[in-house]
């Protein structure tokens, strides 16, 4: 019911792109994203594009899937495509009373959106060549020096592993009770959307139990595995 | 009702590189009153094949008929009725105020009357084993074993003709089990419903099914009645299933005493079996 969600987005591979250190591969995405921020020109974009789709193609990610994070925020680049385009002022290419379709409007409108669709491609391109996993511990090796100033990094990136790993498992049980609830009658697709909102509580009321009964279950096995003893001699 | 599944394939997460065939090509048809047992490893597809039988996953290929009827368009809604999945830990589930409002879900949600789900309500939970004072405490509050009967009431209610049970005792003590084990029992030869229990536990499918459906890396390895089947504990070996341990008790014993029977699957055939032995000896 579920199952299209892709959530840690991993596509197994073998690349140059897969194998290189996650650190890289964070650093590196997070330069490309400022420099999309900062460029202005056509031909800018035009580079960064071609270094993107470079990537892709050495990633051998098969094209679709890069697509596939655009879907969920093509209404946002929709939304501020159009309101760039009617509420520029500058040369009037077209309009009707208050209506004004200006040439910086177009400009601006069409900048934004390529900004958006590089960034979002940019940040898919490094999800989708990285475990999860290997994507926390490269964060925590890149902040490891914030642990001179007593920031506690490696819990943080403890907190972001287990988040992920229960990703799926919490995914899984979603599918498991949406099942054992759309067996006794639960149904998730008709109605308005408040009916099909109100139609989540029965799903959402186990899940919530489950996950803390789960969290329950991981706490005390790791304090049983002596989890907790680093912070202890810190303090 | 009966159930019957022609050319039913399955594959999860088609077209992408997590692909998995996780049916392929399953023919079998459950006759009406039948107790079938559906056994296999982890990951045989025994789940996603009963799945199937209340539309919850839909065939990627093949088809399912409840009653000769094919499910799908106009009619699958009503035929998808007449089948109630109760899946493992069904008590995880659960999550009304009071455990009336629990069991009544499914009624509320088919619009039927106040009154008549009262009584509904009722007939369920003494049918389960259950007594009425239960009705107004949180679900929350109960037993495992109670929850379990809770959970079981959510979809007995609903009347359906066919039961499909996923690891029913999973989690229970031995008593429960046990109890469970005859709640299920009863419903089969007191209401005559078809009843098709999936199991990892080859004593309970010993015990109590009738025919038995050995499934492995999504296909069908075996189908026949329960002796004939664990009768040949080589093949089941070899696709990592064993029979009831009393069986091999008993074959043992076959090597020393050559004149008892050791096509022997509970530990109440094998106590008469041996009785009988001493009696004669």
């Amino acid at each position: 019911m579920i199952k299209d969600i892709t959530l840690g987005q991993y596509f197994p591979g073998d690349s140059l792109i897969h194998r290189a250190d996650p650190r890289v591969k964070i650093i590196l995405t997070l330069v490309i994203m400022t420099n999309i921020f900062l460029i202005d020109s056509y031909l800018a974009f035009a580079v960064f594009a071609g270094f993107i789709a470079m990537a892709v193609f050495i990633g051998k990610i098969p094209f679709a899937y890069t697509l596939k994070g655009l879907k969920p925020i093509m209404p946002i680049i929709v939304f501020t495509a159009l309101v760039n385009i009617f509420t520029n002022p500058g040369i009037l290419l077209a309009g009707y009373g208050p209506v004004r379709i200006t040439y910086e409007g177009i400009d601006t409108a069409a900048k934004m959106s390529l900004r958006l669709v590089l960034l979002i491609m940019s940040s898919s391109i490094m999800t989708l060549t990285t475990t999860p996993i290997s994507l926390t511990d490269g964060l925590e090796r890149i902040l490891s020096p914030l642990k001179h100033l007593k920031v506690p990094v490696h819990e943080f990136s403890m907190m972001m592993t287990v988040a992920l790993r229960f990703i799926p498992t919490l995914l899984e049980e979603t599918d498991k009770i949406m099942k054992a609830q759309a067996s006794r009658g639960a149904d998730f697709e008709t109605g308005n959307m408040f009916e099909r909102a109100k139609s989540f509580i029965p799903v959402l009321i186990p899940l919530f139990v489950s996950a803390f009964r789960r969290a329950d279950d991981l706490a005390l096995a790791m304090e049983h595995a002596a989890i907790e003893v680093e912070r202890e001699e810190q303090g | 009702m009966s159930i019957k599944v022609t050319g039913l394939t399955y594959v999860y997460m088609k077209g992408t590189p997590f692909e998995k065939i996780a049916l392929d090509n399953i023919d079998l048809s459950i006759e009406t009153g039948e107790f079938v047992g559906i056994i296999g490893h982890t990951g045989s597809g025994k789940s996603t094949l009963v799945q199937h039988f209340n539309g919850l996953l839909k065939p990627t290929s093949g088809s399912v008929y409840i009653n000769g009827e094919k499910l799908e368009g106009k009619r699958a809604r009503e035929l998808k009725r007449q089948v109630g999945i109760v899946f493992q830990y069904p008590e995880h589930q659960l999550f009304e105020e009071t455990v009336y409002k629990d069991i009544a879900f499914g009624l509320i949600k088919r619009g039927e009357e106040e009154n008549e789900i009262d009584k509904k309500v009722r007939k369920t939970v003494r049918m389960v084993g259950l007594s009425e004072d239960i009705l107004d405490k949180s679900p929350f509050e109960l037993s495992g074993g109670q929850k379990r009967r809770v959970a079981m009431a959510g979809i007995l209610v609903l009347e359906p003709s066919i039961l499909v049970l996923d690891e029913p005792a999973a989690g229970l003590d031995p008593r429960g089990r046990d109890e469970i084990f005859e709640l299920i029992s009863n419903l089969h030869k007191s209401n005559k419903m078809t009843v098709v229990l999936v199991s990892h536990s080859m004593e309970d499918v010993a015990k109590y099914v009738e025919r038995v459906v050995v499934m492995n890396k999504g296909r069908i390895e075996m189908c026949g009645p329960v002796r004939s089947v664990f009768n040949k504990i080589d093949e089941l070996e070899r696709i990592g299933l064993a029979a009831p341990q009393i069986t091999y008790l008993m074959k043992r014993l076959k090597e020393k005493i050559p004149e008892i029977n050791d096509n022997i699957l509970t530990v109440g055939e094998a106590k008469a079996e041996l009785e009988k032995y001493i009696r004669k000896a």
